[in-house]
């Protein structure tokens, strides 16, 4: 079934699929990273972007992981057209946007829409770290809030999969503020008693750990995802000793309490299908 | 005097010679009132003309400054019967976070603030304002508990940002933070929040979700400080004085990107200079804040600041050229 989802790209209107094969490795063989395991190119996408060696997961663009997830054909993009400006006149900042664009073929660093997962709706975000890391910018707070409001609008369960650096830089404190603007409007959807799900990917850090991220009604990671408030580098510096190889890993996460679990790409779509379900029947 | 900040170098220099032709005078007989009078003048002028001109890395030190005021300073000056409420119900006490019920003229209110230490050993107990989770947990406590006995929270902002350390991340730095960003979305109460120093962060914004945020004219606002941003953008953490100017963190820039609702003014050379004075300015700002909130109902409450920040951020479309605020 998920085979069919990376082939059959005509069938996605808004987000366009045919740019994966120009993304992920090049060439017909790719070596992983992490144990140096050679695998044909088609079976690692097979495979969820996923070594078969090592089970290490390999970034995913927001175009690939909409794919994974959504079922064919039912997803509809919202905002795509929205871009940054430069508010604070940062110097080289609308031709780092442009280059980003060109690179990724999307306008910002989150991708929202709606669509079906196993039938049912759902509204979705999905952050693309390939722009900008990730950072949460104006464009990014205006996109999820707008994207909440939508959920709540259509009485949908809410989804995000976070991959972040934080707060961008060259907005100031307006990113800063996104990280309120986004949460007033969680707040609003919790309290129509509407599901939201955090799925955070690699890495998911500084303002957006601390805000969305963070307060999903489930909050859900991929193994070994880099998740954290405070950069590592800051926190050896501050307390002058070495840090744990697994800090801020999503299982470090876990062992200490702040997940409630931590969720191989594999089972990422059955896991949701099956909560949304747990939901769907809860209904009021 | 603790730390002569360098842009007022000049006006301290001039206050010295004017003191010295003072003793001068009276120890030799002469008369120099003539003289002392024209450098009184030029003493004046020069104070108008730099406390006009700040420039924000100026702002940053007067932010900075080792005997501003703090959150229990302004307590004590703005507030009565202040009864302090300690620990988290969870782990801990944390002491980088102030926070308690008292009157504010008759009025019963909770008040939560950031507080940083005037000396070494202070500051080491206080963590130099840096709050741990638990410290955004007792926050989050006390303002569950001022909604529950329907009381205004007055939050007052002052730190470098939340601490960086590894308890902080085990204990769920990023949890308790977001979660108190969505919880104070939706409470119940009039919620003002005061920035008195250093608005750092996250660490900042855990105490900032309120109906009106204001500013005291010479503190900041930033999504990092000036040092980490200079080591981000330039690899050189010794560029902050121009990190300072690019970011736009001061009370007159926030107000321009229509972030803060009111810069309270500061007496002349920052707060420092006079607490006392200092806690009148805030006091005539926070009374109107709280008469225009008091009156409006618990859902107008909530609908108010979900609009105030729903409009910030600045964005446009790929096909526009129109900006949409």
């Amino acid at each position: 079934m998920i085979k069919g989802l990376f082939v059959k790209k005509k069938k996605y209107a808004t987000i366009p699929t045919g740019k994966v094969k120009q993304d992920v490795p090049e060439g017909i063989m790719s070596k992983c990273p992490e144990c140096k395991h050679i695998m044909v190119t088609k079976e690692l996408k097979k495979n969820l972007l996923v070594c078969q060696g090592c089970q290490y997961h390999y970034s995913m663009s927001s175009q690939e992981r909409i794919a994974s997830l959504i079922d064919e054909g039912t997803f509809t993009e919202y905002d795509a057209d929205m871009i940054s400006k430069n508010p604070l006149d940062f110097p080289d900042y609308l031709e780092k946007l442009e280059s980003d664009r060109k690179k990724t073929k999307i306008n910002e660093a989150v991708v929202t829409g709606e669509g079906k997962i196993n039938g049912l709706d759902v509204t979705l975000a999905v952050m693309d770290s390939r722009f900008r890391m990730g950072s949460m910018g104006s464009v990014v707070g205006e996109k999820i809030t707008r994207a909440i409001e939508k959920a709540i609008e259509n009485k949908n369960p809410f989804i995000i999969f976070t991959a972040s650096g934080g707060a961008r830089m060259q907005e100031g404190v307006l990113s800063l503020m996104q990280m309120a603007k986004t949460s007033v409007a969680l707040k609003k959807l919790s309290d129509k008693g509407l599901l939201f799900i955090s799925i955070m990917t690699h890495p998911t850090t500084g303002g957006v750990s601390a805000s969305f991220a963070s307060v999903g009604d489930y909050n859900f990671a991929e193994p070994k995802a880099l998740i954290g408030f405070a950069g590592r580098r800051i926190i050896e510096q501050t307390i002058r000793q070495e840090l744990p190889d697994d800090f801020q890993t999503a299982e470090f996460l876990l062992k200490h309490g702040q997940l409630d679990g931590v969720i191989h790409r594999s089972d990422m779509k059955k896991t949701l299908g099956t909560l949304l379900k747990i939901h769907s029947e809860g209904r009021r | 005097m603790a730390a002569e900040l360098e842009f007022e170098r000049p006006i301290h220099e001039l206050e010295k010679k004017i003191a010295e032709l003072k003793s001068f005078m009276e120890e030799k007989d002469i008369d120099l009132t003539d003289e002392i009078q024209r450098l009184e003048e030029k003493l004046s002028r020069l104070e108008n003309s730099t406390y006009s001109e700040m420039k924000p890395w100026d702002r940053v030190q007067i932010a900075r400054h080792a005997e501003r005021p703090t959150t229990l300073d302004y307590i004590s000056y703005l507030f009565t019967d202040f009864i302090e409420l300690h620990g988290d119900r969870l782990f801990g006490d944390d002491e980088a976070i102030v926070g308690g019920v008292a009157f504010y003229k008759n009025l019963p209110v909770t008040v939560i603030g950031h507080q940083r230490g005037k000396d070494t050993k202070e500051n080491l107990r206080r963590n130099f304002g840096m709050p741990h989770p638990e410290g955004y947990r007792k926050a989050l406590r006390l303002m569950k508990q001022a909604e529950k006995f329907n009381r205004p929270i007055i939050c007052f902002i002052d730190t470098k940002g939340a601490y960086p350390g590894k308890a902080a991340e085990e204990r769920g730095q990023s949890e308790a933070i977001a979660r108190n960003l969505v919880e104070m979305a939706g409470l119940t109460v009039p919620v003002i929040c005061i920035v008195i120093g250093e608005g750092g962060s996250g660490g900042a914004l855990a105490l900032g979700v309120g109906n009106y945020v204001h500013m005291l004219e010479n503190s900041t606002y930033s999504v990092i400080s000036p040092e980490g941003a200079a080591a981000i953008l330039w690899k050189d953490a010794s560029l902050a004085k121009k990190a300072a100017e690019s970011m736009r963190i001061t009370a007159p820039d926030l107000k321009e990107l229509g972030i803060i609702d009111e810069i309270i003014e500061e007496v002349k050379g920052g707060a420092h200079k006079d607490p006392k004075r200092q806690a009148e300015e805030i006091d005539s700002v926070l009374e109107s804040s709280l008469n225009n909130l008091l009156s409006m109902s618990q859902d107008e409450l909530i609908e108010q600041r979900y609009e105030k920040y729903k409009k910030i951020g600045q964005f446009g479309f790929v096909n526009d050229s129109i900006v949409v605020k």
